[in-house]
């Protein structure tokens, strides 16, 4: 063990955790928040832009509708307040991947806040909900990329020279903030990447983003503190906890990552604090390959964006029509959600909460529209493709198998194409990226034999090199088959189709 | 002669429209005079010979078919360098912006662009548009036609002194406090700051983005209500441009050209005159009231009194969007760039090349508003200037309640000597003390000449202020006392200009 790391146990019994969640999601609206640039991810550098995004001389933004409307869909989706009125600040800063030199955000007036929602987690005692409260969404643009060229890390740090794409500059992001989450003790990791879980099923069931983690298009920063127990378990009588001094980890961009990260610094902070030194107030960094974080810039006091409201644009007031209109079309709340899935599927309590935990809801939800029954669905997803993405640590999500991937290789199997076998190593082939399951089927020689000749050949040879096998089946150990089948199916390479083989065997022997 | 550089824009329109002459003619003419004299008066930053005659030919070929874009198309302009020009340079009269070349129009080039004008060049200017000199240019300063040795105003020096020395028959300026009118006002010519949001600031590099507004230069108010009309109205890629139509410039200003005054009330703000001001200035302001009222205007006086604290809030709420503004000359992207020996990181050239980059006066003015946007002042600086934004605007409305048009002196100087408050901060803000408060509340002003200072011979303004998006009221009003005033003078202010019989006796051509 890590000598800068209390155990997780012996951590939870000296201190309780108070957690926060920032996350930034890119919507997925066809133009940019302040111009009418494209916002294709991918595209060759520098080939989104125009004076607005990159900032040239005289250029001025104008705010994109669509991702106000999206904004406060989001808003009402997490339950909070829609603001009547409402401006955009600038946050001054200087970088050279921002175009400005200060990003247009909202600063004390977001579009949204005042919010809640309920997620599950596995407790001791069977499921449990946190209820999260939501600070603020508010709006904001994205910057540009910096790619540091040379030196050993890819950072800014020894690199030789740095380039910048600005194609991001500008692209729509919605910043949503949770107030303190206290209270969940052992449960914290589960409850943040149960949130995060949650936010990117929400947020696809809302059509407002891709939500890809691995695409950078859903980021979230972790902030933790730890309260000793004596202190933190007592509220100061209005119903607060003293909470500790915070850490923000910046990027930790998958699901497992979050769970990890939070873990980590329970760990860390426990271990500082107990060796009696403070916890800098700071942003970490982490590392997704170590599963440790490692100390950022120190954020101080001295970190001042000097905000100021955006003179360049007028405020943002949406009409209640407008909201009422917005609310009336939501989706149904992921609870409900979940209920009705549950039903439909006809999946057990633990079914579900294995499918929900691991990420996996829209994935089957998906992979069932696409023509798999609800018990294929998740057998590949939470049997097959959940342990796969444990042994990368990826995102289920990332994995680089769609629903219509899982769909085809199950009316695959049905058709008797393939089987289960040869499925696993379809499924190879595509998180490999080597193509549809058709292609991979081809290109990798994996359908079952269903030439008769070729099986009867293959059967009179298992029965010919195992003569005291052949004898037990004639003799009526029909049982015995198995070991026949297995030496066919060996010679096949597992692709033939065993209940044709022990069709054979039996026809040729009894 | 026909096409002459002293016609104004409405004369050659009228010359153009009739065939008398070709917008090729009008073009070169006013060229030629750019070369004969800008050496000495420095106006433009740049003139683009060959761009504007090949604009000028296109336009006759248009007239020639019948197809004139407007009343306007063939007459040549010249641009302040504060607006992006496709194409043209543009500097901002700064270094940190030597050579860059705009890939886009503003909005108000393009309207230019659309309306059939050859753009002969980009004007001088303080540098980013801070000062009231043009000594805060880094090209050098700009001459006032009147008296080599003195200012033009400033910030757009160059655009007056290009009217006022018929280099151009139009120009574009822009008014962040006073940089439109107070020039027009020291160079005897004409300047107005239309409504905030009257004018698209797309494409003008903002210095503050809610005071800033580009408005028309000229020799007269009806060229001026003519180019108004051509770069005014709704722009939707401004987000605080207004959605509605222009009032009927021209018409008004039609009307207030027969020099009927009766019914108007005009108000004198109390607050704007007296200690600080010239004599010379005041008397010519007093004769300009004297003969309003005398053409049946009703006077009235007006006090605003939080019209004293304008200048300081000013000073807080255009460094601190100044600073923010000016945050993207940074050497990653375009303009200037210098690197430092070394191993310099990305910090270390912007730090270099802003240190080289910028002058003293935006140095200055990036330190005072980073200072006022710091946390734990911002409340007592950039907030509390924001309330007594509001107070003054309030002033207006109650002033407006007793008073169709406000007047005032538009600077309180005559043109200074060069170099005789370059070094004075202070001293010069003060040209600025009776401009600013339109900006700050939005509302249109003109400045009209209202004669020359017995003192020095040298011109001075009367400026009228409207209601917001009542700019038709001030060119009314402009255009009676211009009237009246070229009665009494029997011609042109500009005719009795000394600096310009230097210019043209030393090249021995006439305007």
């Amino acid at each position: 063990m890590n000598a800068e790391l209390m155990p997780y146990d012996e951590a939870l019994e000296r201190f309780d955790p108070a957690l926060g969640l920032e996350v930034h999601v890119e919507l997925n609206t066809a133009s940019k928040m302040f111009c009418g640039c494209p916002t294709e991810f991918g595209a060759p550098p520098n080939t989104q832009t125009c004076p607005t995004c990159l900032g040239l001389p005289g250029s001025m933004p104008v705010v994109n509708r669509t991702a106000v409307e999206s904004a406060m869909r989001i808003g009402l989706a997490l339950n909070c307040e829609i603001a009547e009125w409402c401006r955009f600040a600038r946050k001054n800063y200087f970088y050279p991947d921002m175009p400005k030199n200060f990003q247009t955000s909202q600063y004390d007036e977001p579009i949204a806040f005042n919010g809640w929602t309920d997620v599950v987690v596995e407790g001791p005692d069977g499921p449990q909900t946190v209820r999260v409260d939501i600070e603020r969404a508010h709006m904001e643009e994205d910057t540009g990329k910096s790619l540091h060229v040379g030196g050993a890390t890819g950072r800014i740090h020894g690199a030789d020279y740095s380039l910048v794409d600005y194609n991001r500059a500008g692209i729509p992001l919605i910043e949503i903030v949770t107030k303190p989450i206290l209270g969940t003790r052992e449960l914290v990791p589960l409850v943040a990447k149960a949130y995060v879980a949650q936010l990117r099923d929400l947020l696809l069931g809302l059509g407002v983003s891709d939500v890809r983690m691995e695409q950078g298009s859903l980021r979230c920063d972790v902030n933790l503190s730890l309260a000793p127990r004596d202190v933190g378990s007592e509220s100061d009588g209005a119903g607060r906890h003293a909470l500790g001094t915070r850490t923000e980890t910046k990027n930790v961009n998958s699901l497992r990552s979050v769970e990890r990260a939070v873990r980590y610094e329970v760990q860390r902070h426990a271990a500082v604090l107990t060796s009696g030194r403070p916890i800098l107030q700071e942003t970490r960094h982490w590392h997704e390959d170590t599963g440790i974080t490692t100390s950022g810039r120190e954020k101080s006091d001295a970190e001042d964006y000097r905000y100021f409201p955006e003179p360049d644009l007028v405020p943002v007031a949406p009409d209640r029509e407008w909201v009422e209109r917005l609310r009336a079309s939501l989706p149904e709340p992921p609870h409900e959600r979940r209920a009705r899935l549950q039903a439909a599927w006809g999946f057990t309590d633990l079914e579900m909460r294995d499918t929900v935990g691991a990420g996996a809801l829209g994935l089957v939800e998906e992979t069932i529209a696409a023509g798999a029954s609800a018990q294929t669905a998740r057998k590949w997803w939470l049997g097959e493709l959940a342990r796969r993405a444990n042994e990368t640590e990826t995102d289920i999500a990332a994995l680089g198998v769609t629903p219509a991937d899982v769909a085809r290789v199950q009316a695959l199997v049905d058709e008797g194409a393939i089987n289960d076998k040869l499925a696993r190593q379809v499924f190879d082939g595509l998180v490999a990226g080597e193509g549809t399951p058709d292609e991979i089927i081809a290109a990798r020689d994996l359908a079952i034999v269903s030439d008769e000749g070729a099986l009867s050949a293959a059967v009179d040879e298992a029965i010919a090199a195992n003569p005291d096998v052949a004898d037990k089946i004639r003799e009526g150990k029909v049982n015995a088959a198995g070991a026949l089948i297995g030496a066919v199916m060996k010679q096949m390479r597992g692709q033939a189709d065993a209940a044709r083989v022990r069709e054979l065997v039996l026809e040729k022997l009894t | 002669m026909t096409g002459g550089t002293s016609t104004t824009a409405a004369g050659l329109a009228e010359e153009l429209a009739a065939g008398a002459v070709t917008s090729v003619e009008v073009t070169q003419r006013h060229l030629d005079r750019i070369a004969e004299v800008d050496d000495r008066l420095h106006s433009f930053l740049h003139v683009d010979a060959e761009g504007a005659l090949e604009q000028a030919a296109a336009s006759d070929a248009r007239r020639a078919n019948g197809e004139a874009l407007s009343p306007l198309d063939g007459i040549p302009i010249a641009v302040k360098d504060v607006l992006a020009t496709k194409g043209l340079p543009t500097t901002c009269g700064s270094r940190i912006l030597e050579g860059w070349v705009p890939p886009y129009d503003a909005t108000v080039v393009a309207r230019l662009r659309e309306a059939g004008l050859p753009i002969l060049g980009k004007t001088n200017m303080d540098e980013f548009a801070m000062g009231s000199s043009t000594e805060h240019s880094a090209y050098g300063p700009t001459r006032n036609p009147w008296d080599l040795d003195r200012i033009p105003g400033g910030s757009g020096g160059g655009s007056a002194a290009a009217v006022a020395a018929y280099e151009a028959p139009l120009a574009i300026g822009t008014d962040t406090g006073g940089s439109i009118r107070q020039p027009a006002a020291v160079t005897g010519s004409v300047g107005v700051k239309p409504t905030y949001g009257g004018v698209s600031r797309y494409g003008l590099v903002s210095l503050a983005n809610s005071l800033d507004q580009a408005g028309p230069v000229t020799r007269t108010v009806l060229d001026a209500a003519l180019l108004h009309t051509v770069i005014g109205g709704h722009d939707p890629r401004d987000s605080t441009s207004i959605d509605a139509p222009l009032p009927d410039l021209v018409g008004a200003t039609q009307r207030g050209a027969e020099g009927d005054l009766s019914g108007v009330r005009i108000g004198v703000v109390k607050e704007l005159g007296g200690e600080g001001y010239q004599d010379g200035v005041l008397a010519r302001f007093q004769e300009s009231v004297d003969l309003m009222v005398a053409a049946g205007a009703e006077l009235v006086e007006v006090s605003c009194p939080h019209f004293v604290h304008a200048l300081a809030t000013y000073y807080l709420i255009l460094p601190a969007e100044a600073s923010s503004n000016l945050a993207r000359f940074d050497a990653m992207r375009y303009g200037l760039r210098v690197t430092p020996e070394g191993d310099p990181s990305a910090e270390d050239v912007m730090r270099a090349t802003r240190e080289a980059g910028f002058g003293d006066e935006v140095k200055r003015r990036i330190i005072l508003g980073t200072y006022a946007l710091s946390s734990g002042y911002y409340d007592a600086y950039y907030g509390k200037a924001q309330k007594v934004r509001t107070l003054i605007t309030r002033d207006f409305q109650q002033a407006f309640e007793h008073a169709d048009v406000l007047l005032s002196p538009t600077a309180p100087t005559t043109a200074f000597k060069l170099g005789e408050k370059v070094d004075d901060p202070l001293a010069m803000y003060l040209n600025d003390l009776a401009t600013i408060p339109a900006n700050l509340s939005g509302v249109p002003g003109i400045s009209v000449p209202s004669g020359l200072a017995d003192e020095d011979g040298l011109p001075a303004g009367v400026q009228i202020l409207a209601p917001a998006m009542a700019d038709d009221r001030v060119y009314l009003v402009g255009a009676a006392l211009e009237a009246i005033l070229l009665d009494k003078w029997g011609g042109p202010l500009l005719d009795q200009a000394r600096g310009l019989d230097e210019l043209d006796h030393r090249t021995g051509t006439t305007a």
